[in-house]
């Protein structure tokens, strides 16, 4: 089987991760016009929770699901507690609130859950499914990985596009004052908005965790490429961030498979600046005339 | 008349004598104190030289022109990395050459990359060079001929010249080191930050439109700035190198970047002050909270996150109440005595303090 197709069916998967990632980072652009850094390292912290329930007997999908919920509760507690006071204040300093979070919580994560590096169990097969007589380099757990990425982003699509709710939240990222006279809620609609971003975030940490080892800082490459995809994509669009974080997937697959895997990172920023070189604010951005 | 008297005025009061006064002044004091105190003394002093040059420059950078970096971790491994190349298999350079060098080189990157960020704004300058802070790294680890992969390059330490006397302890003799560049480069920094540079960086930070108004290149304005701070960094990382002995990748994490962007942040943003807050705070944290969890006897994998966590809290806490930092309340304080007891620069009202602007920047 060739090099080119086994390397494109990797990227496939990891795309579909990265994927995530940026779009969970660009629900929350959207919504609040903050960069969450800590995303990945929210993201990490719910994974060690989900491989704590699973280290105390409970089956494979119980964790799934406490990294699940707990993503949810994640993201409302920040956006209520440390990010809504901060709302009117520069960007800089909204950016440097999720920075600290982001440290505060790789170290918190240590502390609570001891340092040593552990292993994540994946929910299926990690080996190659078989196609008559040869093997594909496509897990079952690959399958499931693709599977609920796509489904998490049916369900959002149906619920922006086609829910009261959705429509709600829309409004209120797309104008607050304007939603506020009509009557929504826009305190809610931007937890909700962060809630469902984190939980996104969550289920990326979870189903990458297994192919890497879990460790505090195990997210920063995820959030990156994450943050990467989605800046190609343009932060302002959701087929942006899927299609950015899919691009990144490939891409570094294919790096890694003919360079060596260490270059990956550095795919990455040549990639991010080639493109910001050309449109600096991303590939689906609508470009719009500078206010002078 | 009044044109002699402000020229009069000029030579007394110089600001770049000023400045030269005080750097003299913090020479005088940090040679001083450092022949007072012990070898372990020296050794976390010349750390918080070192971090205060490095948190400068991202200051300027950040806190003046308003442009965010998260990869002045990065620019610090390249001028560390520079260094100890120069420094590999016991060349001797002097050291002066060897910090000139890493200036130099990460200057020059500094200008490609400054040109790449001159173009983009907020989130996406963040993104680009959050990236950088884990790409060079890589770049380290993957070559291991030149740059000796994960175990990193060795650094030939500089020993102290003859005349001072051979029982002369290098820890000194390095804090010294580290205490010159810190001190000239603030002199430098405050030069530049006085005169119409500053001004520039500033006027680009508050609103391009009206700064491209009035005259200032907005674009070459924001790569001087990307320069002048990268160059600070690269100044950084070499005395690093010197410090640490070793350069390896993994001094170089995302999380080097964070701390320099945690000092300038407590200590306040768009201050040089602040910066030497900031690193004092960067470096006396894990002391005390290493001495603090010995004596609590805390498990190791508390103790060794306890600084990370108590900096994201310090993060966190100063953006919800104090975004100013240490030198934005150093400032209400003196405002607010200026203004309670007369004596008031600028004619303002007696007793009455504007809270929201206390003292101009710098």
């Amino acid at each position: 089987m060739s090099r080119f197709f086994v390397l494109t069916l990797n990227g496939v998967t990891q795309g579909a991760i990265y994927a995530a990632m940026a779009l969970a980072l660009v629900m929350i652009w959207r919504a609040t016009k903050v960069i969450n850094f800590a995303q990945g390292a929210m993201a990490m912290f719910t994974t060690y929770l989900a491989v704590f329930a699973i280290e105390h007997g409970t089956p494979y999908w119980v964790g799934f699901l406490v990294a699940l919920v707990s993503g949810l509760l994640l993201g409302a507690i920040v956006e209520r507690v440390i990010v809504r006071p901060v709302e009117s204040a520069p960007a800089l300093n909204v950016v440097i609130l999720t920075l600290g979070l982001l440290l505060f919580l790789e170290a918190l994560a240590p502390m609570a859950f001891g340092g040593q590096i552990r292993s994540f169990p994946p929910a299926f097969s990690i080996v190659g499914l078989r196609l008559g007589t040869s093997q594909v380099p496509f897990s079952p757990f690959d399958l499931f990985t693709l599977g609920s990425v796509v489904a998490v982003m049916l369900l959002l699509l149906v619920l922006f596009q086609k829910t009261d709710l959705g429509l709600r939240m829309r409004a209120s990222a797309f104008n607050p004052e304007v939603s506020r006279l009509l009557g929504i809620r826009v305190g809610r609609m931007l937890t909700l908005g962060w809630a469902l971003a984190s939980l996104v975030g969550a289920l990326a940490g979870v189903l990458i965790a297994p192919s890497l080892l879990l460790y505090p800082t195990f997210m920063d490459d995820v959030l990156v490429f994450g943050f990467t995809g989605a800046v190609l994509g343009g932060l302002d669009s959701a087929v942006g961030a899927v299609v950015g974080g899919l691009l990144m997937g490939f891409a570094l697959t294919y790096v890694g498979g003919y360079f060596g895997s260490d270059l990956e990172t550095v795919g990455a920023l040549v990639i991010l600046i080639a493109v910001l070189m050309v449109r600096p604010s991303g590939l689906f951005s609508v470009q719009r005339v500078r206010q002078v | 008349m009044v044109a002699v008297q402000s020229r009069l005025d000029r030579l007394v009061r110089p600001t770049f004598g000023r400045h030269l006064l005080f750097a003299l002044g913090a020479a005088v004091v940090l040679l001083l104190l450092s022949s007072q105190i012990g070898a372990y003394d020296d050794y976390n002093l010349t750390a918080v030289a070192i971090f205060a040059v490095a948190a400068a420059g991202l200051n300027l950078l950040t806190g003046l022109n308003g442009q965010l970096s998260l990869g002045h971790g990065a620019l610090m491994a390249i001028g560390a990395y520079t260094a100890s190349l120069l420094l590999k298999d016991h060349h001797q350079f002097p050291v002066i050459v060897v910090l000139l060098a890493a200036v130099l080189s990460t200057g020059v990157i500094g200008i490609g990359f400054g040109y790449a960020a001159a173009r983009l704004r907020g989130p996406y300058l963040a993104g680009a060079t959050l990236t950088l802070a884990v790409a060079i790294p890589q770049v380290a680890t993957r070559y291991k001929s030149i740059f000796g992969g994960e175990s990193g390059l060795t650094v030939a330490p500089s020993s102290p010249p003859d005349w001072l006397g051979a029982d002369f302890p290098p820890e000194r003799w390095l804090a010294w080191i580290a205490f010159a560049a810190a001190i000239v480069t603030m002199v430098l920094l405050a030069n530049l930050l006085r005169g119409a540079p500053g001004r520039a960086f500033k006027a680009v930070r508050d609103n391009e439109a009206a700064a491209a108004l009035a005259g200032i290149n907005v674009a070459r304005t924001q790569v001087l700035a990307f320069v002048v701070s990268a160059a600070c960094a690269g100044l950084a990382g070499a005395l690093l190198a010197y410090w640490t002995g070793v350069t390896a990748p993994a001094g170089f994490t995302l999380a080097l970047s964070l701390q320099l962007i945690t000092a300038i942040v407590i200590g306040g943003l768009g201050s040089l002050a602040g910066a030497v807050w900031g690193s004092l705070v960067l470096v006396f944290v894990p002391l005390l909270t290493s001495g603090m969890a010995s004596r609590l006897s805390l498990p190791s994998s508390v103790a060794d996150n306890l600084p990370l966590a108590i900096y994201g809290c310090i993060l966190v806490i100063a953006m919800l109440v104090a975004p100013h930092g240490i030198q934005g309340a150093l400032r209400r304080i003196l405002a607010y005595g200026r203004a309670r007891w007369g004596n008031t620069p600028g004619g303002g009202q007696k007793g009455v303090v504007d809270w929201d602007d206390p003292a101009p920047d710098t």
